[in-house]
């Protein structure tokens, strides 16, 4: 080409922010991704003003107990006497703190672990891989249960024991991300400009990986409300008196033998269930759209 | 079918093609119309966006979900196949027609065995399991494969591109089809092997009566297999005739402007500039004025935007459809050629770069590979070394040795006398600079999440310590010395086309002024008129900063026009090293010899082909002796298997390594030279 590259269509650019408007409206447009993300919002909003909408005081104990449905209370009360419909919403509040705090820990140290063993491959791979298998294949309760034994129960312990062991599962999905990444010129280009691995690993390499990264959280997310219910369904989670919705679980599911009582259990289970339900059709929305 | 009789093979009629994108109809065949005699081989030859191998899925039924024929009509064997569907769909892909495709490491499951695959294709036609097998090994053997019996046994990656190429096409033509497509068939093999699959696809044709339609955008394979030619551009056929006179004389802009655009002919860079054709392939949603090329043309009028040209008819044969057909073959250039001083190489001072006896092993599941077994070669500033070999040559290996991305296992490189650390990390930031590489694949060289901004910014931050309102300024002349458009500064690399990115990697290279750029068949992926502009753009910034390129290419043509020196590697091993004038033209090593006849050229006829025997021997079991013997045609005996012949200078800057006298290779090969000239004449 003679003197100059001659003019590429305006089309050709607004091509490219038309592509990028039209990931965005098809986000949008997922049902499943809104529908989940309209639950969550909804548990979000219970997580921070529960205490302040709830028509009663979730921890107050009332009277009578064991009240079934009524327009005082929708969903009854419970063997305490405890209004069930306020302390489902106020029981939000530990759940959504632990899980998302818990996640985010598991994937910031998976995906520096992943960068590393995915980047430097050889010896390095091959130790911290290995010490992740050893990890992978305990069951996470069983682990989790020693070290909340060990250290005591806390808010804070829980969300590093739930993180720490979600950090070997998503190293794994982050490195062979990073194996595949790590084959293209651009990797090569950076290092013979002389770019330092930590350089090369944060800048270059993990914005391309951050796909998959993504999906995994949302899927993490799924599996760390399981893992938080049930470390507290089992005593080693959250403690009482908070409302949480698997502490009013343990609390109540002795009466469902008898089978009156069902609204004790029911009600909380379903706000579990309706999470970890939001939570998988945001990951599956989003991973149709950003994995195509 | 009486009627159907004399019908020519295949007939399209004003075909046109759309492809809905985001709700709009994109036109990608605009009126097509062409016919396929029987027994003819067509080829139908352009860039890529030109629609061919949409002509192709069109004929086939395979279009994608978002592209149907709106209008025109597609006869194969006289009879109507645009809206067939279900089982009349399929009777035809399995009676009459059969595709070849690329990429046949793709085109074969990776889970069925070879023998199986192929004689599935005899089981659909009705042939019993015991029968099908039978015919399926027979189809092998008639493919050339040398042990089909073997071969029904093993799994497709268990053979290479080559054998697989020819497994795909003995699938092809078990059902006898009326109608051959080959889409690309050669592009992803070597030029040797190149050579064999065409060679066999022409025995065959004489075999089996199809027709054939060869897609291509190699003008010289074209060239080589076709009788009749078709060009086409933005979805339009823009010209059409005998091979022969189509690219001997042709008659649309766009022709003559792509045939100027390949280095051919012995074309060098000290005799000046290649040509090009200016602009670039229009995208899919563009708007064209009424003769698709006039945006590019040089010689386009008024009238060409206004008035759709006709198909003229330049002879009964030959049509081109241009206002101004007469004048096409005058276009004026659109790059001048001359080149102002061409630079001059001084080899009496010490080198820049020194190679000594670099050597590199890999272990691989137990065996040693030798990828490099000690290459010496010294380069000089300002000079083109072009590196020739086939895939598995360690081509590769040896510019990333050099890179320092590889420790080689031994040998030393020197820079200036001076020795360079084995690996990039123990290198000083002024040694990295110094040696920077452009790569094959733009799409995988940039960072598709970076900016080009970003991009380069970075590369005079770490390669020239450029930083702030200094590092805007040089980035301007980076970009003005790659005629990269400033606008381009903002975008990523995925809204570039492959040659702007390609510039956009020149210009990373070039960031921190570089003394020796690797050019790894820079390029091999893009079309050949962005092919000229970038071959163009890598002389003049070696002219401006007598910059020495390490030129990596399969393509005999593009190193013969850049390259002061060549040479050539096989297994590892240095085979001929000279200047490239010497190295073309005879005497040379029986090897080049052979790599040289293996490339089809534009002009066909010249050199008689050399059958390479077999494909070349893996590197973890090297042949004993010379490790051509096994493939040497020129072989003179029992010292070939023995004794590895050294690397001895036979002319003054020219070192060859084979136990045959240079006198004795000059008189064979002048020879060989005289008996095509005399047939060609």
């Amino acid at each position: 080409m003679s003197a100059l590259v001659p003019a590429a269509p305006a089309t050709q650019l607004a091509e490219a922010r038309v592509a990028r408007r039209e990931t965005l409206r098809q986000l949008v447009r997922s049902k499943t991704l809104v529908s989940g993300v309209i639950i969550i919002a909804f548990w979000i909003f219970c997580a921070i003003f529960g205490y302040r909408v709830a028509p009663h005081d979730p921890l107050g104990l009332l009277y009578p107990q064991l009240n079934g449905m009524s327009s005082a209370h929708l969903f009854g009360t419970d063997q305490l006497g405890r209004d069930v419909f306020s302390r489902v919403l106020a029981g939000a509040r530990d759940i959504m703190l632990i899980v998302p705090a818990a996640t985010l820990l598991g994937i910031v140290g998976g995906t520096i672990i992943g960068l590393v063993t995915g980047y430097f491959r050889g010896f390095v791979d091959d130790a911290i891989s290995r010490m992740v298998d050893a990890v992978l294949a305990l069951p996470l309760i069983v682990i989790a249960v020693t070290v909340l034994v060990a250290l005591g129960h806390s808010t804070g312990t829980l969300i590093v024991v739930i993180g720490l062991v979600f950090t070997p599962i998503v190293s794994r999905t982050v490195r062979a991300a990073v194996l595949a990444e790590r084959q293209l010129d651009y990797v090569s280009a950076s290092q013979l400009s002389g770019e330092r691995a930590p350089y090369v690993m944060f800048v270059e390499i993990l914005p391309n990986v951050m796909g998959p990264i993504i999906v995994e959280g949302t899927v993490r997310l799924g599996y760390a409300i399981f893992a938080v219910a049930g470390l507290t369904f089992l005593g080693f989670g959250v403690q009482p008196p908070s409302p949480d919705w698997a502490l009013q679980i343990a609390d109540n599911y002795q009466l469902l033998g008898t089978g009156t009582y069902w609204w004790t259990v029911l009600f909380p289970a379903l706000a579990i269930v309706s999470l970890v339900v939001a939570v998988n059709l945001v990951a599956d929305g989003l991973a149709r759209v950003l994995e195509r | 079918m009486t009627e159907t009789a004399t019908a020519p093979t295949l007939e399209l009629r004003d075909l046109e093609v759309i492809y809905r994108v985001r709700g709009i109809d994109r036109q990608v065949l605009r009126g097509v119309s062409l016919t396929i005699g029987r027994g003819e081989t067509y080829g139908l030859v352009g860039e890529s966006g030109s629609g061919k191998s949409t002509a192709a899925l069109a004929v086939v039924g395979y279009l994608p979900s978002n592209g149907r024929v709106r209008s025109g009509s597609i006869r194969v064997n006289g009879r109507e196949v645009v809206g067939l569907k279900g089982s009349a769909l399929r009777r035809l892909r399995a009676n009459d027609l059969s595709m070849v495709y690329q990429n046949p490491g793709q085109a074969l499951n990776p889970s069925i065995r070879v023998g199986e695959q192929v004689a599935e294709v005899f089981r659909t036609s009705g042939a019993r399991p015991a029968e099908a097998r039978e015919r399926a090994q027979g189809a092998l053997a008639k493919v050339q494969i040398a042990d089909p019996g073997s071969v029904m046994g093993r799994y497709p990656h268990q053979l290479s591109g080559g054998m697989q190429q020819r497994v795909v096409i003995a699938m092809a033509l078990a059902n006898d089809p009326a109608l051959l497509i080959l889409d690309e068939p050669t592009t992803s093999l070597d030029a040797t092997i190149e050579a064999e699959v065409l060679d066999l696809i022409q025995l065959l044709r004489s075999e089996f009566h199809s027709s054939v339609l060869f897609i291509s955008h190699n003008l010289g394979v074209i060239s080589k297999m076709c009788e009749r030619v078709g060009v086409l551009y933005a979805g339009r056929l823009v010209e059409e005739g005998p091979v022969v006179t189509v690219l001997n004389e042709p008659r649309h802009p766009y022709t003559v402007g792509l045939l100027r655009c390949v280095p051919r002919g012995g074309a060098r860079k000290d005799r000046g500039r290649l040509d090009t054709i200016p602009g670039f392939m229009p995208s899919i949603d563009e708007q064209l004025p009424a003769c698709v090329f006039a945006d590019r043309c040089a010689i386009a009028q008024e009238i060409c935007r206004i008035e759709e040209p006709p198909m003229h008819q330049i002879s009964p044969r030959h049509a081109s459809r241009c206002h101004f057909h007469e004048k096409a073959r005058d276009l004026p250039r659109a790059t001048p050629r001359d080149l102002g001083q061409p630079l001059v190489v001084d080899r009496s001072t010490t080198p820049m770069l020194k190679v000594d006896a670099l050597a590199k092993l890999f272990n691989q599941h137990g065996h040693t590979i030798t990828a490099l077994a000690g290459v010496s070669v010294a380069i000089w500033p300002g000079e083109t070394l072009g590196l020739v070999g086939e895939s598995g040559s360690g081509k590769t290996t040896f510019a990333q040795t050099l890179l320092g991305l590889v420790a080689p296992s031994r040998g030393s490189v020197e820079l200036d006398g001076r020795a360079l650390a084995p690996r990039l990390f123990q290198r000083t930031q002024d040694d990295i600079r110094v040696l920077q590489i452009v790569f094959q694949n733009p799409d995988s060289a940039l960072n598709r999440r970076h900016s080009v901004r970003r991009i380069l910014r970075r590369s005079l931050k770490k390669l020239a310590g450029i930083t702030g309102k200094a590092a805007d300024a040089r980035l301007l002349n980076l970009t003005e010395a790659v005629r990269l458009a400033q606008r381009y500064l903002n975008v990523r690399p995925n809204q570039l086309s492959g040659g702007l990115k390609q510039r956009v990697a020149i210009a990373r290279a070039f960031a921190g002024e570089p003394r020796l750029v690797i050019c790894d068949e820079p390029t091999s992926s893009l079309d050949v008129s962005v092919q000229a502009a970038i071959l163009n753009l890598l002389v003049e910034l070696q002219a401006e900063r007598k910059v020495a390129y390490l030129f990596i290419s399969h393509d005999l043509g593009v190193v013969r026009y850049i390259s002061d020196r060549i040479a050539v590697l096989y297994l590892g091993r240095l085979m001929e090293l000279g200047p490239a004038a010497v190295v073309f033209g005879a005497p040379h090593h029986p090897y080049t010899e052979a790599l040289l006849s293996a490339v089809p050229t534009i002009d066909g006829g010249g050199r008689d082909r050399i059958k390479l025997a077999g494909e070349i021997p893996s590197a973890a079991a090297p042949p004993s002796g010379c490790v051509f013997h096994t493939r040497c045609h020129r072989k003179v005996g029992k010292i070939c298997e023995e004794v590895e012949p050294p690397l001895l200078e036979v002319e003054s800057g020219h070192l060859m390594s084979c136990h045959i006298p240079i006198e004795e290779l000059r008189r064979l090969q002048g020879e060989v030279k005289e008996v095509s000239t005399r047939e060609a004449g």
